[in-house]
């Protein structure tokens, strides 16, 4: 009898457990978007945001997050495909393969602070660029490419193994079936891999405060020369980014209206991040659905 | 179908041949090699260039680093600078093992929810949840804590909100949802035959979670915890917004405090690249990245552990 | 490499390439497999075999599960190079060259040794472009030539009044049958000499089976086929030669009238019977 009572007792409690989860995400959200959804105008979108006064936008952070996001994509997707491709096709199984493993390990789990501290070190002072967008985005490579190569690779090993013989017994090379008959299968984990990565690149902040800077200079978005000073284009440019934004006016709380601004910016900001989820599920599904059509 | 005599021979065909592209294949080996290599490059860049800018504050700067890591007293400017750094090594291991402590319990208990007391649930509904808690960004994280959890604090507990405490919370529910997913996939990996075998001996299904289930799963389970922690170290943003960052050892969990992180954060864009302070941060940045370490290897002993 | 000749070829090759001494056969032998073994791991899954495999005939491999018979197939076209594990001692000679030594291109050598598999495993693309797959790949650009390969190759595998009206369909809306049939009208479209059965129709229903059948039988005019099978009706209808495996040996090989009327080995017979495996 006791241990019925106890089953019963621990069965409430994992209950209790789950609703407490459940209850935690309702009220972020709820905080969030309530708060955060009155500010979130097309005026607030769209204005360029103010040091001192009260009524800044986030323009220029929102384009800068989108900004370095892309740059970080455009440099990580290869090389981390890549990676990927050598890990799930061409590594043998020994000590360097190990090696190689560990290191993507270490890279995936260095605190982000630390990835910008390495950003600054190299990208900001050695290099002697300053806070720039690239220094940025390089950073944010570092501890995007291990994410990428692990989505990669499972993706790739999913492939049925039978596709992979079909292609190679056609006298086929390795590589030209990895290009034509394993990536094309792989593509929709890749895809779905790269949407959520670009979700947590877009939130981060850590990395970038000390890489692409706490600063924006003024932009003119009519101006589309990337080598042009006030280009927005431009990516040796000092960029604050949305996630930036929020930590920099909640620090310094030079503005007025800090909590407005944050509020909104938030709102924006986890918006954006469950967009990317959701977009990521949306297209991984379909794209699955029209390569196994008519199965 | 039978070739015409002037079908080049086998030898020629099968060996000589230089067709099929041998050069793609090369160049396509070439092409993911080089790539593969970057990772290792980049791995030991980050380790030596950390590590040679981290130690100059013991080399350059002749700070005594026993002094540096034991000593409370940090007063990093004027004539008698002191440069200790223990009450910050104290507050990211007093947040670390604490939000542990609270999210330990509660992510394995939702992991044993979505494995064992109501999968279908658990997946289609628990398990979106955590991944969207996993996505919110950290500064989002701090933020709230800043705007909901301090004033709370200060109201209803003693001190002035900004506290050890505040941190603790805030890194709790952060790395909660890394614990959760971790553990869950270790229950989900569990073989159904434990499960059936202890249920046919009459055990309650509490008593095979704990006598069975759990204990197939421990290695696995506290690696979901070491990476959590792993998480709530590394944090810098988020545990900064709430602290208080004070240099002195809180007297309680209430008091405001200080971490390596936030430390690192707050002063690294003010002070002189290659003043003493600087160094020292930089050093503080390499005990980061040393510890950072310390957490993949514990992690990669664990799974050598693992029986599952 | 994982394949090593045992011996130096050269001192072999010249008064072995000539069409083996077995009595029955009148036709050339187009793979003669001597001594060959393959291990995995420590493991000898193929024990020294020796297998003269005729010109425009159809061999098939028969015996229990787990005895090799995949192994056996799979070495000839050197896929056994993608387990690890896997290794091989022995000679296979093909048109005078050992195809088990390093130096060999395996590419060149699967356009012309081509397999189909168990399972049916088009590409998830188009029909047309499944068989174009690897023509692309070889430098067939000029469409109207793949035009005329695709609809030769499917008509050679009985498939073109099936599909023609679809070519540009997805071949996963393909029945199972049909899918099997369109691997091996992909394999055709190389032109190989050899073509690698490995139980091509134990995946489908009996009519789809009996329809591979045919196909064997008309294909064998022009290619010399290897097939395994678990069925013994289809071993006795289709092939010339039966190479019964047990265990990684081969215990009988002969003329499949042969095999399945008069097996010189007591272990054939009862097999063939039914009495194990
Ligand atoms: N990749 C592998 N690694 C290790 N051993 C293997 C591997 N593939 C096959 N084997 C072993 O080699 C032996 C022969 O296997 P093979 O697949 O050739 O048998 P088979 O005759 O084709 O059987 P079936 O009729 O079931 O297809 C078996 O004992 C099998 O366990
Ligand atoms: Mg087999």
């Amino acid at each position: 009898m006791n241990s019925r009572i106890t089953d019963r007792i621990a069965t409430g409690v994992f209950y209790t457990i789950a609703a407490i989860m459940v209850a935690l995400l309702l009220y972020l959200f709820y905080f969030i978007l309530s708060n955060g959804l009155p500010q979130v105008t097309w005026d607030f979108l769209t204005s360029p945001s103010s040091s001192y006064q009260a009524g800044g936008g986030i323009r220029d952070q929102l384009f800068n997050s989108l900004y370095i996001l892309v740059i970080t994509m455009i440099i990580t997707v290869p090389l981390g495909v890549c990676g990927g491709i050598y890990m799930a096709e061409y590594a043998k199984p020994g000590k360097i393969t190990n090696f190689i493993r560990t290191c993507i390990e270490m890279l995936a789990s260095l605190p982000s602070i630390v990835v910008g501290l390495f950003g600054l070190l190299i990208f900001v002072n050695i290099t002697g660029w300053g806070y720039t967008i690239i220094g940025g985005a390089l950073a944010l490579t570092i501890f995007n490419i291990p994410v990428m190569v692990r989505v990669t690779e499972d993706a790739i090993r999913s492939v049925p193994k039978e596709q992979k013989e079909a292609s190679l017994a056609l006298g086929i090379t390795r590589w030209h079936t990895i290009k034509t008959v394993l990536l094309p299968y792989a593509f929709p984990g890749i895809l779905t891999g790269a949407i959520l990565a670009s979700g947590r690149v877009f939130g981060e902040a850590a990395a970038l405060l000390y890489t692409a800077g706490l600063s924006t200079p003024t932009l003119d978005y009519g101006n589309w020369n990337p080598f042009a000073e006030n280009s927005p284009l431009n990516i040796f440019r000092p960029a604050e980014t949305l996630a930036v934004h929020i930590w920099s006016v909640n620090t310094q709380g030079l503005i007025p209206d800090v909590r407005e601004v944050a509020n909104g910016a938030s709102a924006v900001l986890v918006i954006a991040v469950l967009l990317f989820n959701i977009l990521a599920r949306w297209l991984g599904s379909v794209i699955h659905k029209k390569l196994t059509a008519g199965k | 179908m039978a070739k015409a005599s002037v079908t080049p021979s086998a030898e020629e065909r099968l060996i000589l041949t230089k067709k099929n592209r041998r050069w793609d294949e090369v160049r396509g080996r070439s092409l993911v090699t080089i790539c593969a290599i970057i990772m290792i490059v980049a791995t030991i860049a980050v380790t030596i260039f950390l590590a040679q800018k981290g130690l100059q504050s013991f080399t350059v700067n002749n700070i005594n680093p026993i002094a540096y890591l034991t000593s409370t007293n940090w007063n990093p400017v004027g004539e008698n600078a002191s440069f200790g750094i223990f009450p910050f090594i104290f507050g990211s291991l007093a947040v670390t093992f604490l939000s542990a402590l609270i999210a330990a319990p509660l992510g394995i208990g939702a992991a044993i929810f979505m494995s064992e007391i109501a999968p279908k649930f658990g997946k289609k509904f628990l398990q979106p949840v955590i991944e969207l808690l996993v996505g919110i960004p950290s500064v989002v994280y701090g933020f709230i804590g800043l705007v909901v959890l301090v004033p709370l604090v200060r109201d209803n507990l003693p001190g002035i909100g900004f506290s050890l405490f505040a941190g603790v919370i805030v890194l709790t529910v952060m790395i909660l949802p890394t614990v959760t997913t971790i553990a869950t996939d270790a229950m989900r990996s569990l073989p159904n035959s434990l499960r059936q075998g202890s249920l046919a001996l009459g055990a309650t299904r509490w008593q095979t979670i704990r006598k069975v289930l759990i204990p197939a799963a421990l290695p696995s389970l506290l690696t979901a915890i070491v990476l959590g922690m792993a998480r709530a170290f590394g944090e810098a943003l988020a545990v900064q917004m709430v602290i208080g960052n004070t240099r002195d050892l809180p007297g309680s969990i209430f008091d405001t405090s200080a971490t390596l992180t936030t430390i690192v954060t707050l002063n690294i864009g003010h002070t002189t690249y290659g003043s003493i302070e600087n160094n020292t941060l930089w050093s503080m940045g390499l005990i980061l990245l040393i510890i950072s370490f310390v957490f993949i290897f514990i992690v990669r002993y664990l799974s050598g552990r693992r029986k599952i | 490499m994982n394949y090593t000749a045992d011996r130096p070829m050269e001192t072999k090759t010249e008064k072995e390439i000539a069409p083996s001494e077995r009595k029955a056969s009148k036709r050339e032998v187009v793979l003669d497999v001597k001594d060959l073994s393959i291990f995995y791991g420590n493991k000898e899954a193929v024990k020294s075999a020796n297998m003269g495999i005729e010109k425009n005939a159809v061999t098939a491999l028969i015996g229990p599960s787990g005895c090799g018979k995949s192994t056996f197939i799979r070495s000839i076209n050197r896929m056994n190079d993608l387990i690890p594990s896997s290794r091989a001692e022995g000679e296979i000679i093909y048109e005078g060259i050992n195809i088990l030594r390093d130096d060999i291109n395996v590419v060149a050598l699967r356009s012309e040794i081509g397999m189909v598999f168990q399972k049916p495993n088009p590409f998830p693309k188009s029909i047309y472009n499944n068989i174009t797959h690897a023509l692309k790949y070889n430098g067939q650009k000029n469409k109207k030539v793949l035009d005329q390969i695709v609809e030769e190759s499917l008509r050679k595998a009985a498939l073109w009044d099936e599909v023609k009206d679809r070519l540009h369909q997805s071949a996963m809306s393909l029945s199972g049958g049909q899918q099997q049939r369109l691997c091996i009208a992909r394999t055709l479209a190389m032109e190989p000499q050899i073509l690698l059965l490995d139980e091509p129709a134990s995946a489908l229903d009996p009519v789809s089976n009996s329809k591979i059948e045919e196909l064997i039988l008309q294909l064998k005019e022009d290619y010399s086929i290897v097939i395994v099978t678990h069925n013994m009706s289809q071993a006795s209808r289709v092939s010339d030669k039966t190479a019964f495996f047990l265990n990684g040996d081969i215990v009988e090989y002969d003329d499949t009238k042969k095999i399945f009327t008069n097996p010189s080995e007591a272990r054939t017979e009862e097999y063939i019977s039914g009495r194990f495996g």
